[in-house]
């Protein structure tokens, strides 16, 4: 999340302009402009909505997946990124079970890479889809945007933060706009080191009191994928840090609960909760396309990642 | 300049047939055919003995040969070095230790083979230690595969010690490091990588230590130390009365993991670069004696291999060629550390530790000699480096102290 907190007012305000502009205008502003979504992990909502949103500007886009391409069989991710940019891509979408590999690509071809999530480091664009989805549910204008726009405001992340690159882009980027993040979840999940990432972040191990002092909620899923061994009680896990009905009414009877997705209903939250009125989840699918808009289009202006 | 008999004076130097035919008063030696090379205001010393290095030969020459890093070595001014045995296929058989000292292979330097440990490096049958040692092997390890049982330790350390070899352990407890590739910390945690901990490393070699103490005449000798935790535990035990030894690489007395950045490769070494306090850790062992030795831990690697995701790209660094610069930058300049002190943790205290007969100046003995400026400043560039692999975090730095000449066994293999 290497964004100035200006940078970050002016892809939101640009996410607004976009969103609200005429599709068929729109649709020329990056007219036969070539960009490359490289996915080398399953991906729903990011993929789609980069991929929306590159067309939506007009854009011709061209998938590769590890499993349909040359990645199968052992290319490298620099081989790979000089592959498209000899295609004509003019712009990488990467996702990568990597951490760091964006800036390796980037290297390798000199082109603008968007970090479309890597690894268990960074998820850039879901944080500003988030911050959209925040600032809109707290009647906050993206003209608005400034190091001091979300003082007061205390927001829980609840999880496996440990292997969440939405936690870590989130808890960089919201405390710089003034939040307080709390961290929440096991010591297995969610080692005492993380408090020290950045400004602003505290840890709060109960789950009942972390929700109590928080405006906003976001839970995030146990990846299975990236456990490398740890063994969780997950009976136990539930009992302390399921967003289920009853705790949300007791604890944060009015946050809007947010989750980046894909969610496992009856795990970090039951179906009450997940399809309920506080839950904002299907609001952040959909800020996901004027964001991306607005990043593609940053992009190919020539703008640095 | 010869730091293990203290000699400091101002000497004329003769190599003949090999050896150091003679030193003498200034103007005292009589040699009418010697070609002369005129080292006022350089420092005369004995060659450089790196203890650990990976020349890549048999097996993987495309990184390194023999030739290519003891060229490395000569330009570092390094005459002797000891190769690690993990080579295709490991030098766990007297047959490839001899190959490695052929004269064939084209060593600017001595090579001296340590062999694997056990078999394969598997970790489960020893190798035939007397064999090796009678083809040349100084030592036996299993480096970066660490031996973990401890039955096979124990009986590793014995065996070796009937034969007077050191065993040198590469301190890494591997059941706690799967998928790590840095430091545990903080750093780690935001830049979303697996940490090795400190205890990966100190366990090991505490274990090890109270192995060691269950085996008459046993040597063990700590490869590149990094943790203050292991340091401690290593000063504890010799104060014991334990013969163990041990070194530490100029990049972790020179770097902490902050030199990453954003997923650099060439700072990714195994150990990892550690935090600030383990290197402070790293120069106080070095000040105050308990570590015996600068070792390079050398590890070329192509290119392409290094041009990888962080997690995916090899571990090690070059290092032949910047080590004496960055212990006198930092032990001497820094640290004022008197400039024999250094020398002796890169000739005769290394040498002492793997009992190899070299790193004194004296007449009769192999006529390994390092002639350097101790003063001159100079950039390094990988580019120009004489090794066949360029990766090494310290690409572009300010060095003190340039080699100007090295002779390896009487023979000039590198000049500045």
């Amino acid at each position: 999340m290497d964004f100035s907190v200006a940078e970050v007012r002016q892809i939101l305000l640009a996410a607004d302009a976009l969103e609200r502009e005429d599709p068929l205008r729109r649709a020329k502003r990056l007219a036969k402009r070539r960009v490359a979504l490289l996915f080398y992990e399953a991906s729903t909502r990011t993929r789609t909505s980069f991929e929306l949103a590159a067309k939506a500007l007009g854009a011709d886009t061209t998938l590769v997946s590890s499993l349909s391409s040359s990645i199968e069989k052992g290319e490298s991710l620099k081989d790979t990124g000089i592959t498209l940019q000899a295609l004509g891509a003019e712009c990488i979408i990467l996702r990568s079970p990597y951490s760091g590999a964006p800036y390796l690509l980037a290297q390798a071809t000199g082109l603008p890479v968007l970090n479309a999530g890597d690894g268990m480091a960074e998820h850039p664009s879901q944080a500003l889809l988030d911050l959209r989805t925040i600032l809109q549910l707290l009647g906050i204008r993206a003209s608005a945007i400034s190091e001091k726009c979300l003082r007061g405001i205390t927001l829980t992340i609840c999880g496996d933060v440990l292997h969440s690159r939405v936690a870590r882009s989130n808890a960089l980027l919201l405390p710089r706009l003034g939040a307080r993040v709390i961290l929440c979840g096991p010591e297995q999940l969610l080692p005492k080191t993380a408090e020290r990432m950045g400004p602003g972040i505290t840890i709060e191990r109960d789950f009942d009191a972390a929700l109590r002092q928080s405006k906003i909620v976001m839970m995030l899923r146990i990846q299975a994928e990236r456990l490398a061994g740890l063994s969780i009680d997950l009976d136990d896990y539930r009992r302390r840090y399921q967003a289920n009905a009853g705790r949300i009414a007791a604890c944060a009877p009015k946050a809007p609960i947010l989750h980046p997705g894909p969610i496992i209903r009856g795990m970090e939250i039951t179906s009450e909760v997940a399809d309920g009125p506080q839950s904002a989840i299907a609001r952040q699918v959909a800020n996901g396309v004027p964001i991306r808009m607005a990043l593609v289009a940053r992009a190919l202006k020539g703008g640095k990642r | 300049m010869d730091p293990a008999s203290g000699l400091d004076a101002k000497r004329d130097v003769l190599l003949s047939e090999g050896k150091i035919a003679a030193i003498e008063n200034p103007g005292q030696i009589r040699a009418a055919e010697a070609e002369i090379f005129d080292a006022k205001g350089l420092v005369v010393a004995p060659g450089l003995i790196d203890i650990h290095v990976h020349l890549r030969e048999p097996g993987q020459g495309y990184k390194e040969t023999i030739a290519t890093g003891t060229a490395a070595a000569a330009a570092g001014g390094f005459t002797s070095v000891c190769a690690m045995p993990n080579t295709v296929p490991v030098n766990d058989a007297p047959e490839t230790t001899r190959w490695m000292q052929a004269p064939e292979r084209g060593a600017s330097a001595r090579v001296f083979p340590i062999s694997a440990a056990t078999r394969g490096s598997m970790g489960e049958a020893l190798t035939d230690y007397a064999a090796l040692k009678k083809a040349g092997a100084v030592a036996v390890t299993d480096d970066g595969k660490p031996i973990l049982g401890d039955d096979i330790m124990l009986e590793a350390l014995r065996a070796a010690a009937a034969l007077d070899l050191p065993v040198i352990q590469h301190a890494e407890d591997t059941r706690l490091t799967g998928g790590c590739s840095m430091n545990a910390g903080v750093l780690a945690f935001r830049l979303g990588l697996r940490g090795m901990s400190v205890e990966a490393e100190s366990s090991l070699v505490e274990r090890d230590l109270d192995l060691l103490k269950r085996v008459k005449h046993g040597h063990l000798h700590v490869a590149h130390l990094s943790t203050k935790k292991a340091l401690d535990a290593v000063r504890a035990a010799r104060r014991a009365g334990l013969h163990v030894t041990c070194e530490v690489t100029p990049h972790h007395f020179a770097l902490t993991e902050d030199r990453i950045g954003l997923y650099d490769t060439n700072a990714k070494m195994n150990p990892p670069l550690r935090a600030e306090s383990d290197r402070a850790a790293m120069i106080e062992g070095l000040l105050d004696g308990t570590l015996d030795a600068i070792a390079t831990d050398h590890a070329p690697h192509a290119a392409h291999e290094k041009e990888q995701e962080f997690d995916r790209a090899p571990n090690g660094i070059t290092g032949l060629e910047t080590a004496l610069g960055l212990a006198i930058s930092i032990l001497h300049v820094r640290h004022k550390m008197p400039l024999p002190r250094v020398l002796a943790l890169l000739s005769s205290r290394p040498a002492q530790a793997l009992g190899l007969n070299r790193g004194i100046l004296a007449p009769g003995v192999p006529g390994d000699v390092v002639v350097f400026d101790p003063a001159e400043k100079w950039v390094f560039q990988a580019e120009g480096s004489r090794s066949k692999s360029k990766n090494t975090p310290f690409d572009g730095w300010e060095l003190q102290g340039r080699v100007r000449l090295t002779a390896s066994e009487g023979r000039v293999v590198f000049r500045s």
